[in-house]
């Protein structure tokens, strides 16, 4: 496990290393900042003074040692617009993006879990076939679009569910949250819903997949051999197994939640990275994007390093090695 | 007079609604089967034996259903109970083992779990309690160190030792009748030797009456009190082990004595029954072991009846008897 870990932190750290490159190259080729960030009415000398007080008039490859020797100091350079450091911009919009992303994750299994059993375990049935015929919507409808139609629903006709902001929050450790409070719980609930959308189509693929091979094996057959009821053998048998391909997947998928949320925080105007960096793209404040990405290249890292762990606990043959026959 | 049977299968027929036709997977089955006897059910694959040992326990799926006859358990007819009775009986009063070891445990549960729940699946017992049955019932059926392996997990056992974890679970309740569906098929010869010696002990000594389905007449000859030989969906020869082995009279029984490897002289060639095992969808009429017979005659195109007496063949020219 000791050898896996370090295998995997030296891999992590050659792909950061390949990103920043990439993303800093990619970056300076759009635009320039200084067209947005100072009035038109400046003159030349403010202009030039302005162009060397953010860095912008050194060569490309001198720019981006400065800017790789302080991010391995974790500064990422000053937000062009806000004048704060850029690390701190995007951090400070984490929390919001990390609950909608764990609650979406969490009404995709909720929702898709048991969906996708009761079509895997009778597939031809009429319930079946619209829970499929749903998963394929689910697909492929675009975000956005669902999450106008959610606003127009629940929140301009209906009027039950706000439809921007994050409501109250409440601060755990100086972090401001919105689950804690039944008003923020009302605010994320449709963002979270609009982000979960894909997902939970994806669960239902998964677990009704899942179901239909499981539910084949031999030791179905022995469990039900066994007397066990229905509900054991569905909620255990069947469940365990296919848990671990869905956990899998899932975890693999969070990174892309956190990078669709972009879609969702814009329509529901959640204050979340992924708004964020939509702003910071508009005013091209390059920093501010530059630090979205890393921060994202590490969050898919360290997701990817959790669910190799998990996915190891929940199977035993591979927790406990391979067989000793 | 012996007592009443524990178990008894009457004119049984369960049929796959496919696609392609219907599959009379079972046509026409029946057998008795005492307290503590051991009965072979033997057959090529494709016979229908492992449907009838899932009819027995009412675990046909569709497309397949049971179409008529009865399974009595002390009398009782299996097939008109509810899904809630057969539960009861499941792995309590009837028991079954499957074919392939490496697939009848669930690989994420351990041993313990897998055990612990089929004993509170029946009996009002605690935890404590039935993690002490399991761990009796896995010393019973040879397994060192019970305690320790309990907590393992299916894939850390072998082959062997797997089939051994199902007897035991199996064993659990101290049913009346276990159908073991060729347990010992996918064991190397040694263990097979092994599992079938310790089973005939176990099921001697809790009086557990056997249903021993195999495709192998000469794991039958040794292990079981009566065969029944089967043949597309139905059996064609039945009699005591002696009566069937040794004093076979139906061709196809012949043809599968022939092809027991222990049965010929050294040297000469295996003999193969020639032909395939017929599609169900596309069973001749009358005899369906006609286009392979080496008998067959022109009356052979009606349905030969079940010849009476405690040996009975299903055969309008029957082999003579054996001196
Ligand atoms: N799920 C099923 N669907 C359709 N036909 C089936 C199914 N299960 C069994 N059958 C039919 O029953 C026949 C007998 O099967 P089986 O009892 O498994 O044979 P065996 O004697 O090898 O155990 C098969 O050849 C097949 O035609
Ligand atoms: S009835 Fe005829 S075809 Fe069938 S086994 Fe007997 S001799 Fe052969
Ligand atoms: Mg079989």
């Amino acid at each position: 496990m000791l050898v896996f870990l370090i295998r995997r932190i030296a891999q992590s750290a050659i792909v950061v290393a390949i990103m920043s490159v990439l993303v800093f190259t990619g970056i300076f080729a759009i635009g320039n900042p200084i067209d947005v960030l100072i009035s038109p009415e400046a003159d030349e000398l403010e202009r030039a003074a302005a162009i060397a007080r953010l860095g912008l008039d050194r060569p490309l490859h001198e720019q981006f040692f400065a800017f790789a020797g302080n991010a391995l100091s974790g500064d990422l350079g000053i937000s062009f617009v806000h004048g704060v450091p850029a690390v701190e911009l995007v951090l400070e919009r984490f929390p919001a993006t990390l609950e909608l992303a764990l609650l979406a994750m969490i009404i995709a299994v909720l929702i898709g879990i048991p969906l996708g059993i009761w079509a895997g375990l009778r597939p031809d049935s009429p319930a079946g076939r619209i829970i499929m015929a749903g998963s394929i919507l689910g697909f492929s409808l675009p975000t956005f679009w669902v999450g106008m139609l959610l606003i127009m629903a629940f929140a301009v006709s209906l009027g039950w569910l706000p439809a921007s902001g994050r409501g109250e929050t409440v601060d755990v450790f100086g972090i401001p949250f919105s689950f804690l409070t039944a008003d923020g719980l009302k605010h994320m609930l449709l963002p979270a819903l609009n982000l979960a959308l894909f997902k939970v189509s994806l669960v239902i693929r998964l677990a009704r997949a899942g179901t239909r091979e499981v539910a084949l094996q031999d030791y179905v057959r022995f469990a039900r051999a066994k007397g066990l009821s229905p509900a054991r053998i569905v909620g255990v048998h069947i469940l365990k197994n296919i848990m671990i391909p869905v956990v899998t997947v899932l975890g693999l998928e969070f990174g892309s939640v956190i990078a669709f949320s972009v879609v969702t925080e814009s329509v529901f105007a959640w204050p979340g990275m992924g708004k964020l960096l939509i702003d910071s793209i508009l005013l091209l404040d390059r920093p501010v994007v530059v630090a979205y990405l890393l921060v994202t290249v590490l969050l898919f890292i360290v997701i990817n390093l959790v669910v190799d762990v998990l996915y190891s606990l929940l199977d035993p043959r591979i927790r406990l090695g391979g067989a000793k026959a | 007079m012996r007592q009443d049977p524990v178990l008894e299968v009457e004119d049984l027929h369960t049929h796959f609604f496919t696609r392609g036709g219907v599959a009379r997977a079972v046509d026409g089955v029946s057998f008795s089967l005492h307290r503590g006897e051991i009965l072979g059910l033997v057959g090529e694959s494709g016979s229908g034996k492992s449907v009838t040992g899932m009819s027995i326990l009412g675990l046909i799926d569709p497309p397949g259903r049971i179409v008529s006859g009865a399974v009595l358990y002390r009398g009782e007819n299996l097939v008109a109970a509810g899904e809630k009775r057969l539960r009861q009986l499941r792995g309590n009063r009837i028991a079954m083992i499957f074919q392939d070891p490496m697939m009848t445990l669930n690989p994420v549960l351990s041993v313990e779990t897998q055990m612990v729940e089929t004993v509170l699946a029946h009996d009002r017992v605690s935890r404590e309690q039935a993690r002490e049955r399991a761990r009796e019932a896995l010393a019973r059926v040879g397994i060192p160190s019970p305690d320790e392996r309990l907590a393992a997990y299916p894939h850390q056992f072998s082959g062997g030792m797997r089939q051994r974890v199902a007897i035991a679970i199996a064993l659990l309740h101290q049913p009346d009748v276990i159908i073991a569906d060729e347990p010992t098929t996918a064991l190397d010869v040694t263990i097979q030797a092994q599992i079938l010696f310790e089973v005939q002990k176990l099921c001697r000594e809790t009086g557990t009456a056997l249903v021993w389905i195999t495709h192998d007449l000469a794991v039958v000859s040794g292990l079981a009190d009566r065969v029944a030989v089967m043949y597309a969906g139905r059996i064609v020869e039945t009699g005591t082990t002696v009566e069937v082995i040794d004093h076979a009279r139906h061709p196809y029984t012949h043809g599968l004595l022939g092809s027991v490897p222990s049965r010929n002289k050294r040297g000469e060639p295996l003999a193969q029954i020639p032909g395939m095992t017929p599609s169900l969808l596309r069973l001749p009429e009358g005899c369906a072991f006609q286009p392979r017979c080496p008998r067959a005659t022109a009356a052979c195109l009606a349905l030969p009846p079940l010849s009476g007496g405690d040996h009975g063949w299903r055969c309008f020219h029957p082999q003579e008897a054996a001196a």
